[in-house]
């Protein structure tokens, strides 16, 4: 009887071993990982597996909610007639700029026809409610409770009345996900209001930071806080003219973003550390804290860049995807 | 089964249903959005090391592929991240449950926080592939604490099994 013919007893047939299932599954996991992250053909499972645990993350976002709404129920009638306070001056600010809008807006009207240009078109907006954030510690995202169905699609401007807070990375067939101005993988083309200097807006997310910062930033995570110095300018040139309260707002150079949403105000300018100079600024908007959001819809594209001399076709406008790579590199 | 293999004590065994239950409750707690608070710990991955080590007959692999990406999708992160991570820890917590099942339980639980630093650190990688920084340390807080959480974890999950087989109605306590 040779070697080949033994067979093991039913019994101790324990099927695939563990050794090679690992490998299996570590294929698969593998080639899962490249093909979403490379190719994006995992967005339509993650689309159904999305729909499938929605209800489950509404239950588990419950809690959370809750805790927030009782701070908010036992928060001081001082806070709430200083909030108030803000709110009426801050309608007054408005309304005689309001008023100037309506006669502004004919007015432009008028010009344009008169110059012949083409109508801007009309920025349309979605009113979105923040259902809870993702449950991840090195990224900045949230969930919106309007989708597709409600016209939102990606790359959308997500502001709420104080400025810009992030952009739609995501759509679902009912929610969205906005990936926040703060991800350390999201950038934002902005200029300072003051005198149109450029440059483009990181965030800081959770970096590699030295040592010593991290009770700091303890203490801002139990204050639920991004705290200051959550948003970088780079690529600013050391000797530029730019000093801490500069308003930053939105370029609109990118296509994407409409024009001149406020979007940051500059904390500190380190001008020592190199060529460029090392600029934190803060957002103007809710970023963390914003629980309604307006969507902006797509603003218009900028005019084709003009031709070069060789007679090669104007490079596409510059998607901010192409940005990131730019700081990875 | 018993608590330890040391122990005298017999458990009833465990039933399927309070295994997956108790693996869907820690899916529900991992999608809690707790804000970015550091030393959070992985629900998920700490109650599959534990019927991995307790039932490797029945869960195994497939139950943290399955679980993997389904909290990779409620997390947003990378599509495989969390599967690879937790289909590599349920293979060393399957391959070492009988040594582990010899210990106490405070022992069993420096067994598990090298086994859920692996799985962290296999997850930091695969975010790394991704393009994104190297998280700070506090970040590894998340492991220590689920191992610390391993002696409250044994007894709230054996919790069924330690029910007598016949229960007398007339037993004073």
């Amino acid at each position: 009887m040779s070697v080949s013919d033994f067979q093991t007893h039913p019994v101790f047939r324990r099927g695939v071993s563990a050794k090679v299932r690992l490998l299996a599954y570590l294929t698969i996991c593998v080639v899962v990982v490249v093909s979403d992250l490379r190719f994006r053909y995992m967005e339509p499972v993650r689309q159904y597996v999305f729909t499938a645990v929605s209800p489950l993350r509404m239950v588990a976002s419950e809690p959370v909610k809750l805790l927030g709404n009782a701070t908010d129920h036992f928060s001081s009638l001082a806070d709430l007639q200083e909030e108030n306070a803000r709110f009426r001056q801050h309608q007054l600010d408005g309304a005689d700029r309001l008023l100037r809008f309506d006669e502004l807006e004919q007015e432009n009207a008028k010009l344009r026809s008169l110059l012949g240009m083409r109508k801007k078109t009309q920025v349309k907006s979605i009113a979105a409610e923040v259902l809870y954030s993702v449950p991840d510690s090195s990224s900045r995202k949230v969930i919106l409770d309007q989708g597709k169905k409600a016209g939102i699609t990606h790359g959308l401007a997500v502001v709420d009345a104080d400025g810009l807070l992030g952009q739609v990375t995501r759509i679902y067939s009912s929610q969205a996900e906005v990936t926040l101005i703060t991800d350390r993988n999201q950038a934002v083309p902005v200029q300072v209001e003051r005198n149109g200097l450029r440059g483009v807006m990181f965030g800081v997310g959770q970096g590699l930071q030295a040592l010593g910062d991290v009770p700091k930033r303890w203490q801002q995570a139990i204050q639920g806080d991004t705290g200051p110095g959550s948003l970088e300018l780079r690529f600013v040139l050391a000797n530029a003219d730019i000093q801490p309260e500069d308003r930053l707002v939105t370029s609109g150079l990118d296509g994407i973003f409409p024009a001149g949403l406020p979007v940051a105000e500059v904390e500190s300018v380190d001008r020592e550390a190199g060529a460029f100079a090392r600029i934190t600024c803060r957002p103007l908007g809710g970023v963390d804290k914003s629980l309604r959001v307006l969507v902006l819809g797509r603003a218009e594209l900028p005019p084709p860049q003009p031709k070069p001399e060789t007679g090669e076709p104007p490079p596409p406008p510059v998607p901010p995807r192409a940005v990131r790579q730019f700081e990875r590199n | 089964m018993q608590l330890s293999n040391r122990s005298n004590r017999l458990l009833r065994p465990a039933k399927p249903w309070f295994v997956y239950a108790s693996l869907f409750i820690a899916l529900v707690l991992n999608y809690v959005p707790f804000g970015y608070h550091p030393g959070i710990p992985d629900w998920v991955a700490l109650v599959l090391v534990f019927w991995c080590i307790r039932e490797p007959q029945h869960i195994g692999m497939g139950m943290g592929f399955f679980l993997g990406i389904l909290v990779d999708v409620g997390k947003s992160t990378v599509m495989g991240e969390h599967a690879l991570a937790y289909v590599v820890l349920a293979f060393i917590a399957n391959a070492l449950a009988r040594r582990i099942m010899w210990f106490p339980s405070l022992l069993q639980a420096l067994h598990v926080l090298p086994m859920l630093l692996v799985a962290q650190g296999l997850m930091v990688g695969v975010r790394m592939f991704a393009g994104e920084a190297i998280p700070e340390w506090d970040h590894l807080l998340s492991s220590v604490v689920g191992a610390a959480l391993w002696l409250p974890l044994t007894y709230l999950l054996l919790l069924p099994q330690f029910q007598p087989l016949d229960r007398d109605d007339n037993r004073p306590i």
